[in-house]
């Protein structure tokens, strides 16, 4: 394992993954692109499809785009695609659920299996496998609403804050784009936060809020064992990486490779690869961390079907890296084909 | 070294384009467009109580036999031809020869929106004050913020607009020196609030305007939507001038033809038509000429009666779910026309904030707060009753009432927090093709 410099090729250090090689192998699949579903982050999900689709198809790769709804199943026995690419964000498509049904129908598909994405997905059950791996990540606890009403929220919110300290990080246990999230800075905040959060999910994540650079890390495996590509820096205008500064080009300025010492830079893909492994992910995923002033990363999720936008990390870190995004998605489809047989 | 920030225009946009972006709200209104999710969020009419083969076999005659006219370029102002059949139609309401009203005073425009937008490009200057209810139709809020003005809001009670607030508002802005140009104003079952300006309230509205010497623009989508009896007359049909008169086919015909209508003061009859061929050059020649020929040769008031009894039958299926369903505290508009109802929630809960456990509980509906310019609303929600079945509306309301229910019981646990209302008008309501 190895993290990839930036502006350095990788296809290179593979015959499997050259474009030449891509090309032949990939262009004769029947690709299907899976975007929308039912959660939050549907908008997100449709862009990253959308972008997904136009990537394949410009690698010469044959894809359809398709809605997760109630026509999939009759179309995947109809006329079953090679590999399927879940562009899903949100419980369908990183919970395990719908690669649980993909296995099913014997249908592969790009990325890890159900029972990681599962493990990965619930966010307080990522972290605990990542402490026991040794790899860092902020002290927390995590909270269904019922716990609140049965012990009363007040004492219950006390003691996390006595515990935790402040600032604190409130966020729903599953899902993505910062939705439900809120920096805490001032007790007298919190119960508001875990409202917003409860009207995302009903289970919270409070976890100790590390001050320090937002950086992405996405971890690629094009046959070679998972490699780290050039960690992503996140410089929000206003500070906040939320839905808009995410969503909205011009909010945000990424810094692709990161702005981190040699040394701190090997050690954040060092801790990147560690989770992806940690956690049992395979071909593709995107580490988010915060690095903290000392030059220590702290993990803090890790997901399973991260965003293919045109904002979002992962393309960006392919960029960076002198990939082609759909040459790399070419590859990933080719090698998720060729797991059926 | 320097990052990107995927945008190389950031620095280089209007002012006007600051307050532009993504919004957790709207994307949320992506789900609503899948079946499992009970739109009550949507504004459209109704398409499928139109005869849709009738009006099919007119449109394709109209591009096999009339081609060579109605795809070629047309006068800014609109036909001639429909613009008499919009005065036939405006007759209907009062608004005739007797007050004014002629084919030369019509201009036909892309919808009502871009009636709205071509009186703000005539009248607002950046810094402008415009008056609209509290709550208003989230378009004008979002052609106003456009034209740079500031939109100050009068509120309303069951009788619409309240003159005495009018004459409040205006008298507190002459003191701070603002420059207001027009009332904004819906009287007839109004979007979002489902109300109607009383009979009485309009003369005293249109005095007040004439008084301070404010021009009135009426925007009339939904008159001919009553299902209770006649509406009362329209302002324009009581005042000739200082009165601009808007309306629309999108409600009682088709919104995807994008016909609309202004009729205005004759002195302004020529600018409007400037600026809306420096806007448009003209109106699309086949959508008027599909709307000319619907209105002469297809029994156009009986569609009207149709539309009328399927939303009166929703109207009831709405309200009594409301009175059967909603926890206490919880109360609602009675609309005798129109599209819409408006909710106010008992006391500490947030319309917006509520979203997300109404999404995951598969109904969708408008918080307040798109519906204003300053944050407020945000105990209000809207909702739509021309496009859900009756039997989906009930659904719908059953879910929402469960939704309610557990955001009450939330903030029982956590106490009573604040709002998180948005600053930006318009910035929580979903696009026009949510059904």
């Amino acid at each position: 394992m190895a993290a990839i410099p930036a502006e350095r090729s990788l296809v290179t250090d593979s015959a499997a993954a050259t474009p030449a090689a891509t090309g032949s192998a990939a262009t004769e699949l029947h690709v299907l692109v899976l975007a929308g579903g039912l959660s939050y982050e549907r908008d997100v999900s449709l862009r990253s499809g959308r972008r997904v689709l136009d990537a394949l198809r410009s690698a010469g790769v044959e894809a359809e785009l398709r809605d997760a709804d109630v026509a999939l199943l009759p179309a995947l026995a109809a006329d079953p695609p090679d590999a399927v690419v879940i562009a899903l964000h949100g419980a369908t498509g990183e919970d395990g659920s719908l690669r649980g049904v993909l296995d099913l129908c014997d249908v592969p598909y790009v990325g890890c299996d159900a029972r990681a994405a599962r493990l990965a997905w619930d966010k307080p059950s990522a972290k605990a496998v990542l402490r026991e791996n040794g790899i860092p990540t902020p002290d927390w606890v995590a909270l269904p609403h019922d716990r609140f009403s049965e012990l009363g929220a007040v004492a219950v919110l006390d003691r996390i804050v006595q515990r935790l300290g402040l600032p604190l990080m409130v966020k729903p246990t599953q899902g993505g784009s910062g939705l439900g999230a809120a920096v805490v800075r001032d007790a007298a905040a919190l119960p508001a936060a875990m409202v917003g959060c409860f009207a995302y999910d009903s289970t919270a994540l409070v976890e100790r809020y590390v001050a320090g650079m937002d950086v992405a890390v996405s971890v690629l495996d094009l046959g070679d064992g998972p490699q780290a590509l050039p960690p992503v820096e996140i410089v929000p205008r206003n500070g906040v990486y939320d839905y808009a500064a995410r969503y909205t080009a011009g909010r945000t300025t990424w810094h692709a490779p990161a702005r981190l010492d040699p040394a701190v830079a090997g050690a954040v893909a060092e801790v990147a690869l560690a989770a992806h492994s940690a956690l049992g992910l395979r071909d593709l995923s995107r580490v988010d961390l915060i690095v903290d002033g000392d030059g220590r990363p702290h993990v803090l999720e890790v997901n399973v079907s991260p965003g293919m936008t045109e904002t979002s990390l992962l393309p960006l870190a392919i960029q960076a890296a002198g990939l082609d995004f759909g040459q790399v998605l070419g590859t990933l489809v080719g090698q998720a084909a060729a797991r059926r047989s | 070294m320097t990052g990107t920030t995927l945008d190389d225009y950031t620095d280089r946009y209007a002012r006007r384009v600051r307050g532009m972006t993504a919004s957790e709200i709207r994307a949320l209104f992506a789900v609503a467009s899948r079946p499992e999710v009970v739109s009550l969020a949507g504004g459209a009419p109704y398409i499928a109580a139109l005869p849709l083969d009738a009006v099919g076999e007119m449109l394709g005659k109209l591009g096999s036999e009339h081609g060579v006219t109605t795809l070629q370029y047309g006068i800014g102002q609109g036909t001639l031809e429909l613009r008499e059949r919009i005065c036939e139609v405006m007759a209907l309401s009062g608004i005739d020869a007797s007050c004014g009203a002629s084919p030369d005073d019509v201009v036909v425009t892309v919808g009502g929106q871009q009636a709205l937008d071509l009186v703000a490009r005539l009248f607002l200057d950046p810094g402008d004050v415009v008056l609209a209810e509290g709550p208003t139709y989230v378009g004008a809020l979002g052609v106003f913020q456009a034209a740079q003005a500031q939109v100050v809001h009068v509120p309303m009670d069951d009788d619409g607009l309240i003159p005495e607030a009018l004459e409040v508002a205006i008298a507190d802005l002459a003191r701070t020196g603002r420059r207001v140009k027009f009332l904004y104003t819906i009287p007839t079952y109004q979007n979002p609030a489902g109300v109607t300006l009383s009979e009485e309230r309009r003369e005293r509205v249109l005095d007040i305007c004439e008084r301070a010497g404010l021009l009135v623009v009426e925007d009339d989508p939904y008159g001919q939507l009553g299902f209770e009896g006649e509406a009362p007359r329209p302002l324009r049909a009581r005042r000739r001038d200082g009165v601009f008169y808007l309306s629309t086919f999108s409600k009682t015909f088709a919104p995807g033809l994008r016909v609309g209508w202004i009729l205005a003061p004759h002195a302004v009859r020529d600018k409007l038509v400037i600026a809306s061929e420096a806007q448009i050059l003209c109106p699309s020649g086949f959508a008027q000429a599909a709307v000319t020929t619907y209105l002469s040769t297809m029994p156009w008031r009986e569609q009207l009666k149709i539309y009328r009894e399927v939303y009166r039958e929703r109207r009831d299926a709405l309200l009594g779910a409301l009175h059967d369903l909603m926890p206490e505290g919880t109360t609602w508009t009675r609309p005798t026309g129109g599209l819409f109802v408006w909710a106010s929630l008992p006391d500490g809960l947030d319309a917006k904030a509520m979203m997300p456990r109404a999404i995951a509980a598969r109904v969708a509906y408008v918080p307040g707060t798109g519906f204003y310019a300053d944050g407020t609303g945000t105990g209000n929600m809207r909702l739509n009753f021309s496009f859900p079945t009756p039997e989906r509306i009930r659904e719908g309301v059953r879910r929402l009432a469960r939704v309610m229910e557990q955001d009450l019981a939330m903030r029982q646990v956590f106490g009573t927090v604040g709002p998180t209302g948005s600053r930006r008008g318009g910035a929580d309501a979903p696009g026009p093709d949510l059904a």
